[in-house]
């Protein structure tokens, strides 16, 4: 608290002289003008700015604990990001190479990231899980990325970028950041040309672009279907060269397990050798975690298997504060559950909903029907058909946003409409435009996409409606990062997925991998240097010290513990049950009652997981079923977390929509005067309570307005 | 040097050699047609190619380039083994785009060599082999016999163990050359997706018209043979 | 209404590198046709568990076919006997009841095993690092439109370029040769004109590391790119051909 108010005091004190400096200019001006009018004028102006900021100054330090400060620089929105980097401070070569940074996570963020850093001069070590850097999830993104290049003469502009983003997030994004995304989209693809990705082209041999959901101008550029696995090897081909320049260690195959925190500041990590089972010590002046979301907490999700949330929960209980966690994105055309056994969902790109009706049955008997086998889809005539989201929102029809689709789904699946054996899918039916444009435009459209399915559910799309359902794919929410993307911890930044910045309650297609490739080729290698300007002095600390060992020692006994259970319940029968908690009751749609009883389910489980866990093998091996049980045991706090938010946050926006807040016609309904806010969760301890800190999001520059998609 | 020491290297020496061997049996075949058309002809140009300076050059050369080919064969092959790692699978299965010939190259290498140190036996040594050693001062009892090919050519073919077995030469050398024509093209970098199929088919063409020019001398003294021990009876 | 079959499984089981491995079989009852093979696998992990027994390692991640983590050489497949997928998308339906299904690791000199099924890759990472990029650093680049690029030759480089690095190549190939993965990288770069400026030099230096690495050499069988599971096309192999030689007889 002291701490805090010193700080806010720090920011009134570097105010007034700012203001004192414009008088003194305008004052000279002045003089050499000889123009009182003018003088005047300045010196209101002065006066005024010296009022307004002192105001601030004197909130932030009323307001004391409850509030959280971002460090947005002052001036145009405009200009605030051009301000920040003429002004920051920079770290000169001789003392790059002194300076040591750990990367977590090789995906678009962290692989962008410590090769930029790399290619600056200084000295980083970079960790994946995976075998190869090349292997992490931003690879399976499909559709594409955004910029505002405006090459379609469509009238794009950064500004339109930014207006979309903020919308598409339902105003809970901050202005500053969507801003600056916006700003460096057109260097990323830029970047990306230049290192030989062979994004999609026209004939006259320029780029090519496609349109994408909530936007009403094409800014999409893609490769084929497969955009993030290119833009990633992009990333991972400038990563390489900087391993071979020896600027970069790649660590492969390790898991971060924790941070090390000295005197306040992030200076290491403990990681563990997942070949061999050895827990290592790792220094550096600072760390940065890109490490992903933490969508696998629902068990089933669009996710690879072994992404995980681990290294945001280690962050959050070391003291960085957990940002609108309750934040998830639910995509609304993926492969449905056909089993038990089922390990993952596949998504089908949102494309096909530009072509394809989306159907259930009118009666609930022509639905057990189907259900039981007796009918197929086909045997449904027309009339019997209820093309429900056209029904319900004339104007967008089957191409609405994500989160409306997916509740959408939902509901009549809930009401019994449901079809699949399961009761857990709808249609969405390529006969209607195959009729209108013929098989063979289809099939150049969707053909691959078509195949895809064909392969997975061994029907044939073009013959049979496709079965399609909602299914957790992203995470709005994170690790809080300031304007700089450092934590609450000085010294510990957060990029990606993992950091809860740009998207705020909502994200739209193809900018995932625009703020993955922001933060780590353009943001993070300029906001980290005002941070290690300081550092130069810091010699490189051994990793012997008291903290380092201390924190290997937590790790160690948390693995032995988990160790020594023996219990009769396997990991993912555990996490499978997890999955159905937060499905059920963190979903789509989300209750008071419901989320209340989340959180006691969520608690009992963990005392399952805590008393009945079996984990075979041993502890000094490579060991999957340690890896996993280590991560459970963070989803399951994970998913606590998220159920808390959810309750906290009493209104309906972008992907979290609560039942109670809700317009007649069943339409998201946000609370602006009460919720507009960051929740930021801060750790007090196990067992404890998380306390709730508030980011204000203020609108300077756009003006918040109710979507519609109706009319 | 990068003919030696890099994989591509090797794999250039080799599609060289195997080029230049492929021409040399081009030609070869184009000369024994001769022999059903006229056996004069082929007599003629069985002295031309004796003894001579020239055509002493050529069979060095031709020797020098089967023994690069082999010895590169060999090593390549030690090698791929040793890339393979100690452990093989248990269980392998074939592809069905991939050609059987590609897979056993050694193997019909091998059979083309034992094929080849036949063929010397019966027409280079009791040939080229008795004039330079003739020329040597050796004792040979009928020289003119040495530039008669027609004469070892109806010796040879009258016999159907020898026929069966250049038969037989001749499959393994089609099979090997319907992989190794365009393998050495692909080798040299001439290839891409427009032209692999057509690659495939010139190789295909070629392995056939080499075959074909050299069973067709067999076929025919063989039934010449056949012919004529009718007519004695 | 769903299907199920019975199977049994030969599995390859080794401690670790140095270990001495083999064979084990299981049996599998009532598999669902429609779950993936790896969820077959996890079905025998969980029984193993159950039984308090290690489970089979292996590596995947992503189970949509994109990351090339996944691995195994299934009944003499690598990414067993369907065509164009990874393991992870290869389906149940595509066996039969009562069949005997052999998975093995991939074998390659350059691949060692370091658990059961797992084996290390970082022998590709390592090529990679020795030329397969673009010597551009972050800012200071023209604007993307800057180079017209003929819309054919992207399109090659893309197909090159969708080549997941999982080793599949290597794995199918007689002589464990990698030479469709390094053909894949040095084709799509050398298509690019980005990529062009430094093509001889990428040529002969991801060569080189393959080489030294103890992957052996092509002769063109084809059974890399007949087992690609991204259909990476052979005819990449004679481009890289031909920029190593020439960029050979050049020096």
């Amino acid at each position: 608290m002291a701490k805090k108010k010193e700080s806010a005091v720090e920011t009134a004190v570097s105010a007034v002289e700012t203001v004192v400096k414009t008088v003194r200019k305008r004052v000279e001006k002045v003089v050499q003008d000889e123009t009182t009018k003018e003088a005047v004028e300045a010196a209101k102006n002065a006066a005024e700015k010296v009022a307004r900021a002192t105001k601030k100054a004197v909130e932030t330090v009323v307001a004391d604990d409850e509030y959280v400060t971002a460090k947005i620089p002052e001036g145009p929105l405009a200009e605030k990001w051009t301000n920040y980097k003429a002004h920051q401070k920079l770290v000169n070569p001789a003392n790059k190479r002194r300076l040591d940074i750990i990367v977590v996570g090789t995906g678009l963020a962290g692989a962008s990231a410590a090769a930029t850093l790399g290619e600056l001069g200084f000295n980083v070590l970079n960790f994946c899980i995976q075998d190869s850097p090349r292997r992490a999830h931003s690879i399976a993104a499909q559709g594409g990325i955004n910029a505002a290049k405006n090459y379609q003469n469509d009238g794009d502009s950064v500004y339109r970028l930014f207006y979309d983003t903020i919308k598409g997030g339902d105003y809970r994004a901050r202005e500053a950041n969507v801003y600056r995304l916006a700003e460096v989209s057109n260097n990323i693809i830029d970047q990306c040309v230049a290192q030989g990705v062979p994004f999609a082209r026209e004939y006259g041999g320029l780029l090519d672009n496609r349109s994408f959901g909530g936007a009403q101008v094409s800014r999409t550029f893609y490769a084929k279907g497969q955009t993030g696995q290119q833009l990633l090897l992009g990333a991972y081909s400038a990563l390489s060269r900087q391993i071979k320049k020896g600027t970069v260690k790649m660590y492969t195959r390790h898991e971060m397990l924790d941070v090390v925190v000295i005197d306040g500041r992030a200076r290491g990590i403990i990681a563990r050798n997942l070949v061999t089972g050895k827990i290592e010590r790792f220094f550096a002046h600072a760390v940065v975690v890109g490490s992903g979301g933490y969508g696998n907490t629902f068990f089933l999700s669009t996710n690879a298997m072994a992404s995980n949330g681990s290294a945001a929960m280690q962050m959050y209980r070391k003291g960085a504060y957990f940002a609108n966690p309750c934040f998830a994105q639910i995509h609304p055309t993926c492969i449905p559950v056909h089993g038990e056994f089922q390990s993952k969902l596949t998504l089908m790109s949102e494309s096909l909903r530009n072509d394809g009706r989306i159907w259930v049955p009118k009666k609930k008997e022509d639905a057990e029907a189907i259900r039981a086998g007796k009918k197929k889809p086909t045997d449904i005539p027309d009339e019997d058909r209820d093309f429900y989201l056209e029904r319900r929102y004339p104007a967008f029809g089957n191409l609405v946003p994500r989160d409306v689709a997916s509740r959408a789904a939902k509901e009549r699946c809930d009401a019994g409409f449901g079809v699949n054996a399961t009761g857990l899918a709808v249609y969405l039916d390529f006969k209607y435009a195959i009729e209108r444009l013929g098989k063979d435009v289809v099939e150049q459209k969707y053909g691959n996409l078509f195949q895809m399915y064909e392969k997975i559910v061994d029907d044939n799309p073009y013959e049979t409606p496709m079965m399609i359902f909602p299914a957790i794919h992203y995470t709005m929410g994170g690790i809080w990062v300031d304007y700089e993307l450092q934590t609450s911890i000085k010294g510990l930044f957060c990029i990606g997925e993992a950091n809860f910045s740009d998207h705020g309650a909502n994200r739209l297609g193809a900018s995932a991998l625009m703020q993955g490739l922001a933060d780590g080729y353009f943001v993070l290698p300029y906001t980290i240097q005002n941070y290690l300007a300081d550092q130069i002095q810091v010699p490189r600390m051994s990793t012997e010290l008291p903290e380092f060992v201390e924190a290997e020692k937590a790790v160690n006994a948390k693995i032995d513990k988990l160790m020594a259970i023996q219990g009769e319940r396997s990991v993912d029968s555990i996490h499978r049950e997890l999955g159905l908690i937060m499905w059920d009751f963190v979903g789509m749609a989300r209750t008071a009652d419901g989320l209340k009883t989340a959180l006691e389910k969520i608690k009992a489980l963990k005392k399952v997981f805590w008393t009945e866990v079996y984990i075979p093998g041993s502890r000094n091996d490579l060991n999957v079923e340690l890896e996993k049980a280590l991560r459970l045991a963070d989803f399951l706090e994970i998913g606590e977390l998220m159920a808390r938010d959810a309750l906290n946050r009493e209104e309906s926006c972008g992907g979290h929509f609560r039942e109670e807040y809700q317009t007649p016609e069943g339409e998201a309904l946000r609370q602006d005067d009460k919720f507009s806010y960051v929740s930021c969760w801060k750790y007090m301890g196990e067992g404890q309570e998380p306390k709730l800190l508030k980011e204000k999001l203020d609108y300077e520059f756009t003006e918040r307005k109710t979507r519609n998609y109706k009319n | 040097m990068w003919l030696f020491n890099s994989s591509v290297g090797r794999k250039v020496v080799m599609s060289v050699s195997g080029a230049a061997l492929v021409l040399f049996l081009l030609f070869h075949g184009a000369m024994n047609l001769v022999a059903i058309i006229s056996e004069e002809g082929y007599n003629m140009i069985c002295e031309f190619l004796g003894a001579n300076w020239y055509a002493l050059v050529g069979t060095l050369g031709l020797a020098f380039l089967t023994v690069v080919h082999i010895v590169y064969a060999f090593i390549l092959s030690v090698q791929n083994y040793r890339a393979r790692g100690r452990e093989r699978y248990a269980v392998t299965d074939r592809q069905e785009s991939v050609e059987w010939a590609s897979k056993n190259m050694l193997v019909l290498g091998f059979i083309i060599l034992c094929g080849l140190s036949l063929h010397l036996f019966n027409f280079w040594y009791k040939m080229q082999f008795t004039e330079i050693m003739h020329s040597a001062g050796a004792s040979i009892n009928d020289i003119a016999l040495a530039t008669n090919g027609v004469h070892w050519i109806k010796e040879t073919f009258a016999c159907p163990v020898y026929v069966v077995l250049y038969l037989l030469w001749l499959g393994a050398i089609w099979f090997h050359l319907t992989h190794g024509v365009w393998s050495a093209l692909h080798t040299l970098g001439w290839n891409n997706n427009i032209w692999m199929p057509r690659i495939k088919c010139i190789g295909n063409i070629v392995s056939t018209l080499v075959v074909l020019m050299f069973a067709a001398v067999v076929v025919y003294y063989f039934g010449l043979s056949l012919g004529a021990s009718c007519m004695l009876s | 209404m769903e299907k199920t079959i019975n199977i049994t499984l030969k599995v390859w089981r080794q401690a670790g590198p140095k270990a001495k491995g083999r064979f084990e079989t299981y049996k599998l009852n009532n598999i669902s046709t429609d779950s993936s093979f790896l969820e077959m696998l996890d079905v025998l992990n969980e029984q193993l568990v159950r039984e308090r027994k290690e489970p089979v390692a292996f590596d995947h991640d992503c189970r949509e076919g994109i990351c090339g983590m996944c691995s195994l050489y299934i009944n003499g497949h690598p990414h067993g006997p369907d065509g164009g997928v990874t393991t992870c998308q290869l389906h149940m339906r595509k066996f039969k009841d009562g069949e005997t299904i052999t998975v093995e690791p991939w074998r390659s000199h350059a691949f060692p095993i370091i658990k059961d099924l797992m084996v290390d890759r970082g022998a590709y990472d390592k090529i990679m690092q020795a030329g397969g990029y673009v010597s551009v650093n972050t800012g200071g680049v023209p604007d993307a439109n800057a180079i017209p690029i003929p819309k054919a030759k992207a399109d090659e480089a893309m197909d090159a370029a969708s080549c997941i690095g999982c080793g599949a190549c290597a794995a199918a190939c007689k002589n464990g040769s990698a030479m469709l993965f390094v053909a894949a990288k040095v084709s799509q770069l050398a298509l690019l004109p980005q990529g062009k400026v430094e093509a001889a030099a990428r040529a002969k230096a991801m060569l080189a590391k393959m080489d030294e690495l103890g992957f052996g050499n092509c002769t063109n069988t084809g059974a890399c790119a007949a087992e690609c599971p991204k259909n990476v096309s052979l005819s990449h192999i004679a481009r890289l051909n031909r920029e190593f030689i020439c960029a050979k007889l050049k020096d």
